[in-house]
């Protein structure tokens, strides 16, 4: 015996047919719509570079720790651990902090090379990228 | 909903970050195309792509799916401690576990793999006192981005790996006890 039948006799079930075709379409939106993937800690840096009519600053984690270890940007150059608080400005890396300290012609090219470092998408938003994994901790 | 389940598993298939054991330049995104980089930047030409530098070191699954610390130790890459002359470089080997951990198994802290990449001044004293047990770490602080979180899920592995920190099985639990997880 059909479970639940009605007064008419029928079996009742789920509208599968329009709800099935709507869970459809959101799973290939999802699909379509996933983001070209920037690297892990990829860190955009837009505090000031835009307004001040430069690209945006694509800094690569991946890139610096294979040369140099968390410590020596995060202590020695006191490069605070959030996106943000740091507030860089060109006259200091010229002046050899923060960037500066590596990036100064020697170790690094220096700042006259603009485009390697300011080399991002106009209208990018501060923050750390290439979270596809997890999102990320909510607050970045 | 079987349709689903099977778009999902294609999904995952068909996803190159999931379960690869070998690691082909190709599962990296290239610069030109990981929706940060200006493709029409002259610049990129001069920046070297993720997959060349990354394809080369022991793989992982997930983060830049790379085992940093494995690296290290392997001795396969050898980033500089400090750059300037005199900075005292700490390394502390000893294991914290941090026992409050509900049904999960309890945390075990290696500050070994972590003084070789970060100084004490990076977590001491202001995300984690220096006395164990001090500090009210809790993983829904940790998913907001602080403690652990700081670096966990955004630079350092992400906090989809429950079982590298949740690593030490109570007495009476684990794997070899039939019935308990």
């Amino acid at each position: 015996m059909p479970a639940n039948p009605d007064i008419n006799g029928e079996t009742h079930r789920a509208p599968q047919g329009r709800t099935g075709l709507k869970k459809l379409l959101l799973v290939l939106l999802l699909c379509l719509s996933a983001p070209a993937a920037a690297e892990y800690a990829d860190v955009v840096l837009n505090k000031r570079s835009e307004a001040a009519g430069m690209p945006p600053v694509i800094f690569q984690h991946w890139f610096h720790r294979e040369r140099f270890r968390c410590k020596v940007c995060h202590s020695e150059l006191g490069f605070q651990m959030r996106v943000g608080a740091n507030d860089v400005l060109m006259t200091d890396i010229i002046d050899g902090k923060f960037c500066g300290a590596c990036h100064n012609g020697s170790l690094a090219w220096g700042p006259e090379n603009c485009e390697l470092c300011h080399s991002g998408l106009p209208g990018l938003k501060t923050g750390i990228r290439g979270d596809a994994e997890t999102r990320g901790p909510g607050r970045w | 909903m079987r349709m689903l389940a099977l778009l999902a598993l294609f999904w995952i298939a068909a996803s190159p970050q999931v379960g690869a054991e070998t690691a082909p330049a190709s599962r990296w995104q290239k610069l030109a195309e990981d929706g940060l980089h200006d493709p029409a930047n002259p610049g990129l030409a001069f920046l070297q792509e993720p997959g060349q530098a990354l394809s080369r070191l022991p793989p992982d699954v997930v983060g830049n799916r790379v085992r940093w610390v494995e690296a290290l130790r392997q001795g396969m890459i050898a980033p500089r401690a400090s750059i300037f002359p005199g900075t005292q470089i700490r390394v502390l080997d000893g294991d914290v576990i941090m026992p409050r951990t509900g049904e999960m198994p309890m945390v075990r802290f290696p500050h070994k793999q972590h003084t070789e990449w970060l100084d004490c001044s990076n977590c001491h004293e202001a995300l984690f006192k220096s006395k164990a047990g001090a500090t009210p770490v809790n993983m829904l602080e940790i998913l907001g981005g602080e403690y652990c979180g700081r670096c966990h899920g955004a630079v350092s592995f992400p906090l989809t790996e429950c079982n590298r920190c949740h690593s030490v099985w109570r007495e009476g639990t684990g794997p070899d006890h039939a019935g308990k997880p």
